[in-house]
C-alpha cells in the first residue's frame, strides 16, 4: 500500500495531535453496508472537535472506531500515539468515552455510579473531584437517585462526570446532547469549554448544526463520508454564492414555484423561510426574485441577503460537493 | 483488587435491586422444594382399602378389626375377584387391597406361619410406603398379643406388592434432583442474564474502554450468585432436612463441597451462555430451554437413566446435573464418603475448568 505508507511517513506528532484518523473505512453485514468510506482527520491538543452530521452518516461508528470497540476494515487510527488495533489496552485506560446512548447503571445512585467508575479506573472520587466539581455540583442535590430516575440534562451530566472521572487525555463524547433540553444543552457546551480550557482534547459529535459554531474545528459527514475539515467561520466562509432568505403568504407555493425557475441554484426550505442561491445573472438577486414572485401572484414577499450557517454549508456541501464522491480531504 | 470489591458490590446492588431476580433467586427455590415437599409429607388419611377375606376366616377379622380402628384406612370388606378387584384400582376407587387366603387361621395355629397379599396403587408411591408401613405395624402387634396368650409363635408373612410401579420409586429422591435443577436455573440463568443486560443496556461499551481486565468483569458477576447460591443452598438444606424429614446420611461439608463445584459449573454455563447471546430474552431462553429441559430429562430424578437407549445414555452424561445428583444422593440419603463420590466431583471439575476456559478465551473484547 503505497498510498498507506505516504501518510504514515507525513504523520504528525502525537504529542500535540492527540487523535489521528487515516483512510478509515468500515462496513457491516459482509461489506454490503458501508459505515465509513476513507475517513481521514486529525485532532489537535486542547481541541474542541466536532463531528457533525445527521443520524446514519457514520460518528458513532467512527467513534467506536477510534475507542478501540470496533475495528476499521482498512485505515490506521492513534490516540495519544497508541494504535487503535495494537495499544487498545493503553487506549482504554487513558481516554474517556460516552456512548451516545445512556449508558450508566440506571439502578444505581449518582453517588453509586460514580463511586464504581472511579473504582473501575483505579482511582478514587476525592482524588478528581476538582475537576468534576462544576459539573458534579449541579447534580450533587440528585446524589442518592438512581441514575434511571434522572432527567435527561442530569443524566447527560452524570454521563460526563463518569467519563471525566480518571482525568482522560481525550475525551470522546457520542451525540451527548441529543434528546436533551435547549438549556441543558447550551450548559453543557460551557461545560465542554471549561474542560477543553483545562487542556483536555474533545471530540464531540453532534446531529445539531447550530452547535458546530461552539467547536474550534468540525468535521462536516454524511453517508461515511467526510464532506469538509475547518473552523466554522471558514466553512461559512468560504460558502462560493450570495444566499438570500425569501419569505412570502404561501410558502409552498413559493418553493415549488422558485425551484421551477430557471435562475434558481438551489431553494430549501429553512424554519420558515427559504434560502435561495442564484446561478450567474445580472443586476440586483433581490429586485430579481421579488419581480419574479410577483409575476408568479405571490403577496407579502420578503427577500433578505443572509450571512450563511452551517446548516446551509452541509446542505450545500451535501447536494453539490464533488467531493462526495472522491477523496475526502480537505479542499 | 479493590476494583473487584467495588465491582463485586455493583453486583450485589443490581440483584437486590431487581424485584424479578430476587423473585426468581429466593421465590423460586422455596415454591418448589415445598411443592415436591408436600408430595412427600403429605398425611395419608382415609386410604380406601378393600379386604378379602373369602372364607371369612377369624384371625383375619381380628386383623381388619385393627385396621378399621386406625384413622389411615377406610376399610371396606368385599368379596371381589381378581378382574374386579384390578377394575377397583384401575377407577381409583382403592387404593390397597388385602387378600387373606382361605386357610389363614388354620396355619398360623397348625404350622405357626401364614401370609396374605397386599396389593398397593404403585403410581402413587408415597402412598404405597405409608401402607405397607402401617401394614408392617399392625402385624407386628397382632403378633406379639397373640404370642403371649394360648397361641404358639408364630409367623405372618404380608407378601407386598406395588401395582404400576413395581420399584416404588420414592419421592426422597426428588429433593437431590430439586437442588440440581434449582441450583442449575438460578446460577445459569442470572448470571447470563447479568452479562448480557450490560451489554443490552450499553455499559458493557463503557466497561470495554476502561483498564477492567475481562477475566475480572466475569469473576464480577460470578461472585454474588455463587454466594447467593449457597445461602440459598442451606435453605434448600434446611427445609429438607427439617420441614421434609429427608435424611442427610453422609457429611455436610462433603455435600457442600460438592454443590460448590456444581455451582461453579453452572456459573461457567451462564457466563458462556451470556458470551454468545446479546439480548436478555434469548440469554433466558438458552438458559431454561437448553439447560432446564435436559437437566429433568437427563438427570433421573424423574427418569430413570436406565430405561433410556444407550444414545441417550450417552448424552445423559454431558448433562452436569446428573453428576451433582448421583452424588448429593450417594452423600445425602445413602451416607456414602467421599470414596464414592470423587468420579461426580471429578467430571464436574474438569467441566467447569473446559466451560471457563472456552468462556475467558471467547470474551469478546470488541463489540460485533
Amino acid at each position: 500500500m503505497k498510498k498507506n505508507n505516504l501518510y504514515t511517513s507525513l504523520s504528525p506528532d502525537p504529542g500535540d495531535t492527540p487523535i489521528i484518523a487515516e483512510h478509515i473505512s468500515k462496513s457491516y453485514n459482509k461489506g454490503t453496508a458501508p459505515a465509513l468510506s476513507n475517513v481521514s482527520l486529525t485532532v489537535k491538543k486542547g481541541e474542541l472537535f466536532g463531528l457533525i452530521g445527521p443520524d446514519g452518516a457514520g460518528k458513532t461508528t467512527l467513534f467506536r472506531i477510534l475507542t478501540t470497540l470496533l475495528l476499521a476494515d482498512s485505515g490506521q487510527a492513534r490516540i495519544s500515539g497508541y494504535d487503535v488495533v495494537k495499544d487498545f489496552k493503553q487506549i482504554r485506560s487513558t481516554v474517556g468515552y460516552m456512548p451516545g446512548k445512556f449508558s450508566l447503571y440506571q439502578d444505581l445512585t449518582v453517588q453509586e455510579n460514580l463511586t464504581f467508575f472511579a473504582a473501575l479506573f483505579g482511582t478514587e472520587v476525592a482524588t478528581q473531584y476538582e475537576l468534576i466539581r462544576d459539573i458534579y455540583d449541579q447534580i450533587e442535590p440528585f446524589k442518592n437517585r438512581r441514575a434511571g430516575k434522572l432527567s435527561g440534562g442530569m443524566k447527560q451530566k452524570l454521563a460526563l462526570c463518569c467519563a471525566l472521572i480518571h482525568k482522560p487525555s481525550v475525551l470522546f463524547l457520542d451525540e451527548p446532547t441529543t434528546g436533551v433540553d435547549v438549556v441543558s444543552r447550551r450548559e453543557f457546551w460551557e461545560m465542554l469549554q471549561k474542560l477543553k480550557r483545562q487542556g483536555i482534547t474533545i471530540l464531540v459529535s453532534t446531529p445539531y448544526m447550530e452547535e458546530a459554531v461552539l467547536c474550534d474545528r468540525i468535521a462536516l459527514i454524511q453517508n461515511g463520508q467526510l464532506l469538509n475539515i475547518d473552523t466554522p467561520s471558514q466553512i461559512t466562509g468560504t460558502f462560493p454564492a450570495a444566499l438570500y432568505a425569501v419569505k412570502a403568504a404561501s410558502i409552498y407555493t413559493l418553493l415549488k414555484d422558485l425551484r421551477s425557475w430557471n435562475q434558481v441554484e438551489s431553494c430549501y426550505a429553512f424554519g420558515e423561510w427559504l434560502h435561495v442561491t442564484l446561478r450567474q445573472h445580472t443586476g440586483d438577486a433581490r429586485a430579481l426574485i421579488r419581480e419574479y414572485a410577483a409575476a408568479k401572484a405571490h403577496q407579502q414577499v420578503t427577500v433578505q441577503l443572509i450571512a450563511p450557517t452551517i446548516e446551509d454549508s452541509f446542505i450545500r456541501l451535501a447536494t453539490t460537493n464533488p467531493l462526495q464522491h472522491g477523496t475526502p480531504n480537505q479542499p | 483488587m479493590k476494583q473487584l470489591l467495588v465491582f463485586i458490590r455493583k453486583e450485589f446492588y443490581h440483584v437486590f435491586r431487581d424485584r424479578r431476580t430476587l423473585l426468581i433467586l429466593f421465590g423460586l427455590p422455596l415454591v418448589q422444594i415445598l411443592l415436591f415437599g408436600y408430595a412427600l409429607t403429605s398425611e395419608v388419611k382415609n386410604v380406601d382399602l378393600v379386604v378379602i377375606n373369602t372364607s371369612g376366616d377369624l384371625l383375619a377379622q381380628q386383623l381388619t378389626a385393627r385396621l378399621q380402628a386406625s384413622a389411615l384406612f377406610n376399610v371396606q370388606e368385599k368379596q371381589l375377584s381378581p378382574t374386579e378387584i384390578e377394575n377397583e384400582f384401575k377407577k381409583g376407587h382403592i387404593k390397597a387391597a388385602l387378600i387373606f387366603p382361605s386357610g389363614f387361621s388354620n396355619d398360623l395355629i397348625k404350622i405357626q406361619r401364614a401370609g396374605f397379599q397386599v396389593l398397593t396403587d404403585g403410581s402413587e408411591p408415597n402412598i404405597s410406603k405409608t401402607i405397607t408401613r402401617y401394614l408392617s405395624t399392625i402385624v407386628q402387634d397382632f403378633r406379639q398379643e397373640h404370642s403371649t396368650a394360648a397361641l404358639a409363635p408364630f409367623t405372618i408373612v404380608p407378601e407386598l406388592r406395588m401395582l404400576y410401579n413395581e420399584e416404588g420409586n420414592g419421592s426422597i429422591n426428588f429433593v437431590p434432583g430439586v437442588l440440581a435443577l434449582i441450583l442449575m436455573i438460578v446460577c445459569t440463568a442470572l448470571t447470563s442474564v447479568a452479562v448480557v443486560r450490560e451489554k443490552e443496556t450499553g455499559t458493557m461499551e463503557i466497561l470495554l474502554v476502561s483498564p477492567f481486565r475481562p477475566a475480572m468483569v466475569l469473576v464480577a458477576k460470578a461472585v454474588p450468585f455463587l454466594l447467593l447460591s449457597l445461602a440459598n443452598f442451606s435453605v434448600i438444606l434446611l427445609l429438607a432436612v427439617y420441614v421434609l424429614n429427608v435424611p442427610l446420611a453422609g457429611s455436610l461439608l462433603l455435600l457442600f463441597v460438592i454443590t460448590l463445584l456444581f455451582i461453579a459449573t453452572s456459573l461457567s454455563f451462564g457466563l458462556l451462555i451470556s458470551n454468545a447471546t446479546s439480548s436478555q430474552q434469548v440469554a433466558l431462553l438458552i438458559s431454561m430451554m437448553g439447560l432446564m429441559l435436559p437437566t429433568i430429562i437427563f438427570t433421573g430424578f424423574i427418569f430413570p437413566l436406565e430405561n433410556m437407549p444407550l444414545p441417550f445414555q450417552w448424552i445423559s452424561n454431558l448433562v452436569p446435573a446428573k453428576w451433582y445428583y448421583s452424588a448429593v444422593k450417594s452423600v445425602m440419603l445413602k451416607g456414602l464418603g467421599l470414596a464414592y463420590v470423587w468420579k461426580e466431583m471429578s467430571v464436574l471439575c474438569l467441566m467447569t475448568i473446559l466451560l471457563l476456559t472456552i468462556t475467558v478465551k471467547r470474551f469478546q473484547i470488541r463489540l460485533t
